[in-house]
């Protein structure tokens, strides 16, 4: 199972409470990890990910392992660790208004 | 009729102000959608329990929410906002082309006789319709490609359609207003829309009488004399007696004619109110007193209504969302400021009592008159 921790607004958006677990079929991408959450809590649609472009929305950061993963290509393997459920891929809202 | 509700908007979640018939006693709820930014929220004409909200967050972009219970509970629905086809370029800030971009949802209109039917107004300025209660959402597309939308600008809020305003007496007849390009009307359910601005001015543009290009800030209708329109213009207060085919000014005696919100009494149309600013870059009242002023003829001559307004160290703004009226006997008269208060009367403008004093800055005030 992925492990995903959303950040506090979108916790509340989609009703659940602490880390999110997902079954994600096949390789274990940006794309793959957000297309089954967006499945699953379809409430967050477009509240990550551009509707149209499918772009992180500037203001979000993809965080995993220690590493930013922000800036990755969309279809690039996740770490083996967030495969295997070890650690969780986090979806980080930006420091940003003071 | 049996009370009201107060449906308010604010830069960091959504209230709702209620009471009965005699609007002394307020229960006060919220915040809903806390830390969320709640441009507009409006209930339907036909069904008081049916609410739509527009919520907002920098981080987060754009959500739909309606409540079918009045406001009890509310449910996310459709947030897919995507132009018709290429959306090309209007101009810049510097009057150079910049792409059409989706920002956000100004303004929510339900219609008048159908609950699930309701149009958004977006920034960057376009208008679109879901007819399944908010779960879709479609373009009207002709408005954006009437002619005119490469000469369209952002005001300093941006280019947000922020103004619906539906016509009672011919269904298929609307107007819309956008920051900075003026007012549009259609005749035919927005398939297909005229620019009116004739006799509208625009100092702040290089030719004298252009086709758009106008920042006008809001219009208002009473339902029962459809042709008459009042806006706020970005200076100037206006009045159309020919459904917008042409524009004069009644600032009168206004102590300045910028501002933002304007409304029409709930059972006098010739009865209008404003809330005077100093200039656009200073939105704050003249002589840091809050006045709303109000003309019993339909513009020209105008009073100061302060009884109970702060009339010393007052440097708030009201935005253009911000005033409403309700529709009992006794009509009430509402606006919120930017220092969070919500004020309401209950005689006309005489006298305003605070509802509320310390919320976030408010972005829109509407009214529901319960039955």
């Amino acid at each position: 199972m992925i492990r995903v921790v959303l950040p506090p607004h979108l916790r509340t958006l989609a009703n659940v409470r602490g880390e999110v677990t997902l079954d994600v079929k096949g390789q274990i991408t940006q794309r793959s990890v957000l297309d089954a959450l967006e499945t699953r809590y379809p409430m967050l649609s477009g509240t990550i990910r551009d509707h149209v472009t499918q772009q992180r929305r500037p203001f979000l950061r993809f965080f995993a392992c220690e590493q930013d993963l922000s800036n990755e290509l969309p279809d690039r393997p996740l770490p083996d660790a967030v495969v295997s459920g070890t650690e969780p891929f986090l979806i980080v809202g930006a420091i940003a208004g003071g | 009729m049996s009370g009201v509700r107060v449906l308010v908007g604010t830069r960091k979640g959504a209230f709702t102000l209620t009471s009965n018939e005699k609007r002394d006693q307020w229960d006060v709820s919220g915040p809903h959608f806390g830390g969320w930014q709640i441009y507009h929220m409006k209930g339907s004409a036909v069904d008081s329990n049916r609410l739509y909200a527009s919520q907002y967050s920098d981080w987060f972009g754009q959500l739909i929410q309606r409540s079918d219970d009045g406001g009890k509970t509310w449910q996310p629905v459709g947030n897919k906002f995507v132009y018709d086809g290429v959306p090309g370029t209007h101009k810049w800030y510097d009057g150079t082309p910049h792409p059409w971009e989706f920002k956000r949802v100004w303004h929510l209109e339900p219609s008048l006789t159908d609950p699930d039917t309701v149009y958004a107004g977006v920034e960057d300025a376009a208008l679109f319709r879901s007819t399944d209660a908010g779960q879709t959402w479609s373009e009207l597309p002709g408005l954006r490609t009437q002619g005119s939308g490469d000469l369209w600008q952002p005001g300093a809020g941006g280019m947000g359609l922020h103004t619906i305003v539906l016509d009672p007496s011919h269904p298929d007849r609307m107007f819309i207003a956008i920051s900075a390009a003026g007012v549009f009307r259609t005749d035919d359910s927005g398939k297909t829309w005229r620019p009116m601005n004739h006799g509208l001015k625009a100092p702040y543009l290089a030719e004298s009488t252009p086709e758009v290009g106008f920042c006008v800030h809001h219009l208002a209708m009473h339902p029962s004399r459809p042709n008459v329109l009042f806006m706020q213009l970005h200076w100037d207060v206006m009045r159309t007696d020919d459904g917008a085919e042409s524009w004069q000014e009644v600032s009168g005696n206004l102590p300045t004619d910028f501002g933002f919100p304007i409304e029409v009494h709930a059972h006098e149309p010739d009865t209008i109110y404003v809330v005077p600013i100093k200039s656009d870059s200073e939105h704050y009242p003249p002589e840091g007193k809050l006045r709303v002023y109000r003309s019993r003829k339909g513009g020209h001559e105008w009073e100061a209504l302060s009884k109970g307004l702060p009339q010393s160290d007052c440097y708030v703004n009201i935005l253009r969302d911000a005033m409403a009226v309700d529709l009992l006997d006794s009509s009430g008269v509402y606006f919120g400021t930017t220092g969070g208060q919500v004020y309401g009367s209950f005689d006309d403008g005489d006298s305003w009592t605070a509802i509320v004093r310390d919320l976030p800055a408010v972005l829109s005030v509407e009214v529901q008159t319960l039955p």
